[in-house]
């Protein structure tokens, strides 16, 4: 699936209800499916600064793609940094850095899953695509 | 006393909704609603008198300046100061105690001095302490707290020696709600000569406060935390150490005659206040004072005793549920953990039920690091809350846990 096919589906996904109960608990669901971080990456160097919680994410390159693991102390913070993964993981640097991540105004995370904290959704947003364009600048 | 909803019906945003569901405001630490006299009071000053304070011969400005000085002695009065040169207006508490630890330092305080805070305070009373340590190359030493998050005052005694030159402590902890035995604490810094700031952020709105009796040397206090505007905060200083210390700004209004080569300092309270004032602010802060006395401080106080009884009841009965600070001297505010459960979490779904806390370190890191803990979910009360509210916040905690358990 391309970044879009993905930001689509989930769309679809927090559709289902309005309510915003049901969807914090797909939320949580989406922490849940986060593909587990190595304990030794949970460390200082891949914290991301600006969050309320902490949030360790790290990135590994194959040459091709970045593959992104991750984890939150906090549960509410792993389903959205989940979401991100689900969308950014393993895809190419360019497609990381050209991703326009329209599906965070659609489902309505913005405004309303991270009342005032979306700087630390920016945050991890920012973080990722410095990884990107890092990888992106290496190999050249 | 007014009934609960006369009370309420003086606060508009009280009767809001928030995600379609009643606000439940427990964030009074953070910041107080304001009642409707406050900003009438404030709303008039623009539409009816404005002029700048102290400088016209005009109508309005005359006008203004009556108004600013009539909350000057409306503060006095509040906190029973001896006399109006003694009442400061500043920014906040934080600007407040900026001022005092800039100015106190640059007058009094020399190398291997000592600066004694506790370790419930707020970032406000520590780091503008700290940077004045550094310049002068002085030492801040901290007060100790035990499990229940009181001071323990023999070690307090311990801590005071010749070389301490101020003692700065808060009336009030933000974090867990210590009620903090400030008039023994003043007794014995004075015994050895020593004087003391006492930060009312968290305690001026709970009760009655008076300098006099209490006999600290400095008082801080923010308008926004009674009812007040933001932007507001009073300083309270003895006069004696107010005609010693230095001016912290310069500028219009503070001077009695500026040339190139020395400029003269007004008097008291005008040394204090450079530029132009937040004079609005300071009349919607005389009206709100106004309005708690119209309450009566000490119903004020009786009614946030049953509102803590009442949360303290309700939550201890939630499993998992564990409070930091139990001190029994405690304001209306409950700072929790729930087991395995992170604060943000949990305050993100009281959010999205209409109940406003407050999450996170709450400016008081060295408190939560005392607690090995990285924050709590801060519930702050305040006379306008409801047995009501309280009820809805328990439920609101048990389908909390429910969510993520």
């Amino acid at each position: 699936m391309t970044v879009n096919e993905v930001q689509d589906s989930i769309i679809e996904e927090f559709s289902v209800s309005d309510d915003w109960m049901d969807k914090y608990n797909l939320l949580i669901d989406m922490g849940k499916d986060l593909p587990a971080i190595d304990p030794k990456y949970k460390m200082k160097d891949f914290l991301i600064e600006g969050c309320q919680s902490k949030v360790w994410l790290h990135p590994e390159y194959n040459g091709e793609r970045i593959k992104f693991t991750a984890d939150s102390d906090a549960i509410i913070t792993k389903g959205i940094v989940g979401l991100l993964v689900k969308v950014l993981s393993d895809r190419t640097p360019e497609e990381i850095i050209g991703a326009d991540l329209y599906f965070i105004d659609r489902i309505g995370l913005r405004q309303n899953l991270s009342p005032t904290r979306s700087n630390g959704l920016l945050a991890m947003i920012r973080q990722m695509k410095l990884y990107a364009m890092a990888y992106k600048a290496g190999a050249r | 006393m007014k009934d609960i909803s006369e009370i309420r019906a003086d606060f508009p945003i009280l009767s809001r909704k928030v995600y379609d569901k009643p606000l439940i405001y427990l964030d009074n630490g953070a910041t107080t609603q304001k009642p409707l006299c406050v900003l009438d009071a404030v709303r008039d000053v623009y539409i009816r008198y404005n002029g700048n304070i102290h400088r016209g011969v005009h109508a309005m400005s005359d006008m203004t300046s009556e108004a600013y000085e009539n909350a000057r002695e409306i503060v006095r009065s509040f906190i029973n100061a001896s006399q109006r040169e003694e009442i400061i207006f500043t920014s906040g508490t934080t600007g407040s105690i900026n001022s005092i630890a800039f100015s106190f330092g640059e007058r009094y305080v020399k190398e291997g001095d000592e600066i004694l805070v506790s370790n419930l305070e707020h970032h406000a009373n520590i780091v503008p302490w700290q940077m004045m340590c550094e310049r002068k190359r002085a030492k801040l030493k901290v007060i100790p707290v035990n499990d229940n998050g009181e001071i323990i005052f023999d070690e307090y005694l311990k801590l005071l020696s010749p070389r301490t030159k101020i003692v700065a402590v808060t009336q009030v902890s933000n974090a867990l709600g210590t009620i903090v035995p400030v008039n023994d604490i003043i007794k014995a810094a004075h015994s050895r000569n020593i004087p003391v700031l006492v930060d009312g952020a968290q305690g001026i709105q709970h009760g009655t406060t008076d300098v006099a009796l209490m006999d600290c040397d400095f008082y801080a206090f923010s308008g926004h935390k009674i009812y007040g505007p933001t932007g507001i905060g009073v300083l309270y200083g003895k006069e004696k150490w107010l005609r010693e210390l230095p001016p912290w700004q310069g500028g219009g209004d503070m001077v009695d005659k500026v040339t190139f080569e020395k400029t003269t300092y007004n008097e008291l309270p005008f040394k204090f206040e450079a530029g132009t004032m937040n004079y609005a602010g300071a009349i919607g802060l005389g009206k709100a004072l106004d309005y708690v006395s119209g309450i009566g401080r000490e119903e004020i106080a009786l009614r946030e005793r049953q509102l803590l009884e009442y949360a303290n009841n309700r939550l201890s009965g939630i499993k998992g549920l564990k409070i930091f600070g139990n001190s029994p001297d405690k304001i209306a505010t409950i700072s929790f953990l729930l087991d395995g459960i992170h604060q943000y979490d949990t305050g993100m779904i009281l959010d999205k039920l209409g109940i406003a806390v407050r999450t996170g370190t709450h400016c008081a890191q060295p408190v939560m690091e005392r607690f090995g803990i990285e924050g709590t979910v801060r519930v702050s009360m305040c006379f306008y809350n409801t047995f009501d509210e309280i009820d809805a916040l328990g439920t609101g905690i048990e389908k909390v846990i429910q969510m993520f358990s």
